[in-house]
């Protein structure tokens, strides 16, 4: 698998991605107000919150599934009033789901296959014949695929319908997934949630090595502190919907409002 | 015992996705295609060609084309026969107002229209799913039927409201009409079915049936990987409803050889929905094994008392008949919910690791 290519504009440490003023209502329930942070290209951006914060919502204003009625998103130095989930994608934003939304029915390999159909170009007639052309495209993203099954140590589930797949391993090809479309900004809705220690320190290594190696920016939700407060190099803090911290993470843990936000205050 | 595939090593990607990796399967399917293209022909008459194995291979075309959307895309439609009359009145029209062009061409050329009649009634799948779906495309059965019978220009005007197919030739050789020889027909429709097969076969191994899966399972998580979910369900729309309008006007110039609106009913539709579910959603095979459970079985069953030498009533024939199928239909449903597409895979799976479970 290639790291992404750097954009002539954007070089490490640049912001990436930025969230301007963005407020999101449903109705009259406000799950965003006026939040505003930015990811910087190679980081991993933690954002965490109490239960019902809006990190999730977050997550769909950026990959453009949710629309939010105030604001702006900057990402890759183009501002936008909203994203829509196809410009997001062509733009290299991939995203996993907190509850796993992977395609059950289909095998891990063909999942993996459909994170790459925005790259695949041969149009209906050379599908229709699958030789030439077609069949030469897909054993160029086959091999592409096979790297990041060997990458995510999959190998031995290739071909198993997902849905029979436990877990853990559902979670991993979802990685895989997002992975395919050789993002810029990856968005990981908690990546660990109902995992065991040994999951957990998996895909932990994943994270890092998708980081590393790939230079892959990453924004992850979590609510593993520890997890959160090891890999991630800065963390924002979501409360009912209104940041409330911003800041490396030894900063954050110490921050009052924080602590208040988690643990509660003494009425 | 027969059934391994150990030893056969796949060295490079092409082979590991060839839709038969297994040289057993390749055998298989070359015995059946021979059984199709040579020994049935020799060996069936005229009853067999144009009473079994012509409806047969028509409605497993007509499922395929249901199957694409309904088992693939996840789009439920009781359309199906509305789109199948589509084709056949296309034809029907074509080939009476261009009577030179070869009719294999207007058979193909019909599903066009049937495609872009199925595009039209497919728009409002992007909002409502499931049932509700199955309903919106219900008023396009509905719709559509009055069409062949209302509008009379479409069956040009016959007193008899129907379509009356002329002869039609093919290589000099007479392909449609009462004239055409059952095993011309055969050929003809054989023909057609193996191409669409093969085509449907790519469509579904490629990029274009991982984008329909992937709707079908999870549209929210296709939608954020970039795949656009209109045009998707739109070309589900579009190339299953072509399949029905060929499998419409082949079975109206080749099978029936004339054709009253009547024919394309809502229960046409539910027919060829049973054979899709019973078959397997989401399996070409079982599109051919739905078809034959559902229309070759009666009409065994039918014969099946004179040959032993039972002598019982017809009517009670028929009502046996029926009682059967529908006892084989709910037993098939609970061994295997899935279909009998998932079954003989599961008879595969066995048979791979036979004499051991596993």
């Amino acid at each position: 698998m290639r790291a992404p290519d750097m954009d002539a504009g954007v070089t490490a440490g640049d912001v990436l991605l930025a969230v301007e003023n963005v407020s999101l209502r449903f109705g009259g329930v406000k799950a965003i107000t006026d939040v505003s942070f930015d990811i910087r290209k190679g980081e991993i951006r933690a954002i965490i919150g109490p239960n019902g914060a809006g990190k999730t919502s977050m997550l769909n204003v950026i990959n453009g599934f949710y629309h939010p009625q105030d604001g702006r998103i900057t990402f890759k130095g183009r501002t936008r009033s909203k994203m829509r989930p196809y410009v997001a994608a062509s733009q290299g934003i991939a995203r996993t789901f907190q509850n796993v939304a992977l395609f059950k029915g289909m095998t891990t390999l063909d999942n993996i296959m459909a994170g790459r159909t925005l790259k695949m170009r041969r149009g209906f007639f050379w599908q229709m014949l699958r030789h030439g052309p077609a069949m030469a495209e897909e054993i160029e993203h086959r091999k592409v695929v096979e790297e990041i099954i060997d990458f995510l140590e999959i190998e031995a589930i290739r071909k198993v319908p997902v849905g029979r797949l436990p877990y853990g391993l559902q979670k991993r090809v979802e990685l895989g997934r997002a992975l395919a479309m050789e993002p810029e900004l990856l968005l990981l809705d908690e990546p660990m949630a109902g995992m065991n220690l040994e999951e957990k320190e998996d895909m932990c290594r994943f994270i890092l090595d998708v980081n590393s190696q790939f230079g892959t920016t990453i924004a992850l939700i979590e609510h593993d502190m520890g997890v959160v407060m090891d890999l991630s190099d800065r963390v924002v803090v979501l409360e009912y919907g209104r940041k409330i911290a911003d800041g490396v993470p030894d900063e954050v843990k110490s921050n009052q409002a924080v602590i208040d936000a988690y643990l509660g205050v003494p009425h | 015992m027969f059934y391994r595939e150990a030893g056969q090593f796949k060295t490079n990607y092409a082979a590991d996705m060839a839709v038969f990796p297994i040289l057993q399967d390749k055998i298989g399917i070359a015995l059946i295609l021979t059984l199709a293209l040579v020994v049935i022909p020799l060996a069936g008459n005229a009853f067999f060609l144009s009473v079994v194995m012509i409806p047969f291979l028509i409605f497993a075309l007509a499922s395929i084309g249901l199957n694409l959307l309904t088992g693939y895309t996840g789009l439920l439609s009781l359309g199906t026969a509305g789109f199948m009359g589509v084709g056949a009145f296309a034809c029907y029209k074509l080939t009476t107002i261009f009577p030179g062009v070869n009719i294999i061409v207007w058979i193909l050329t019909s599903g066009l229209f049937a495609a872009a009649v199925g595009v039209f009634f497919g728009l409002p799948s992007l909002r409502i799913k499931g049932f509700y779906l199955a309903v919106a495309t219900l008023a396009a059965q509905f719709f559509l039927q009055w069409c062949f019978i209302r509008i009379p220009w479409l069956y040009n005007y016959n007193v008899s409201g129907a379509i009356e197919v002329p002869t039609r030739t093919l290589f000099g050789i007479a392909v449609t009409g009462p004239n055409a020889s059952p095993e011309m027909r055969y050929y003809v429709v054989l023909g057609v079915v193996i191409l669409l097969t093969w085509v449907a076969s790519n469509l579904v191994h490629g990029r274009i049936g991982r984008s329909w899966m992937a709707v079908r399972d999870m549209d929210i998580a296709a939608e954020l990987m970039g795949i656009k979910l209109l045009p998707t369900k739109l070309l589900a729309f579009a190339v299953s409803s072509f399949y029905c309008g060929v499998a419409g006007a082949l079975m109206v110039f080749l099978w029936y050889g004339g054709a009253e609106p009547e024919v394309f009913s809502i229960n046409q539709s539910f027919l060829i929905l049973f054979m899709v579910i019973i078959g397997g959603l989401g399996s070409l095979t079982g599109s051919f094994f739905g078809a034959a459970l559902i229309y070759i079985l009666p009409i065994v069953l039918r014969g099946a008392p004179s040959l032993v030498g039972l002598d019982i009533g017809a009517a009670t024939v028929e009502h046996l008949t029926f009682m059967i199928v529908g006892a084989l239909i709910i037993f098939f449903l609970i061994v295997e919910p899935h279909g009998l597409a998932r079954l003989w895979q599961t008879g595969k799976q066995k048979l791979r690791v036979w004499p051991f479970p596993y």
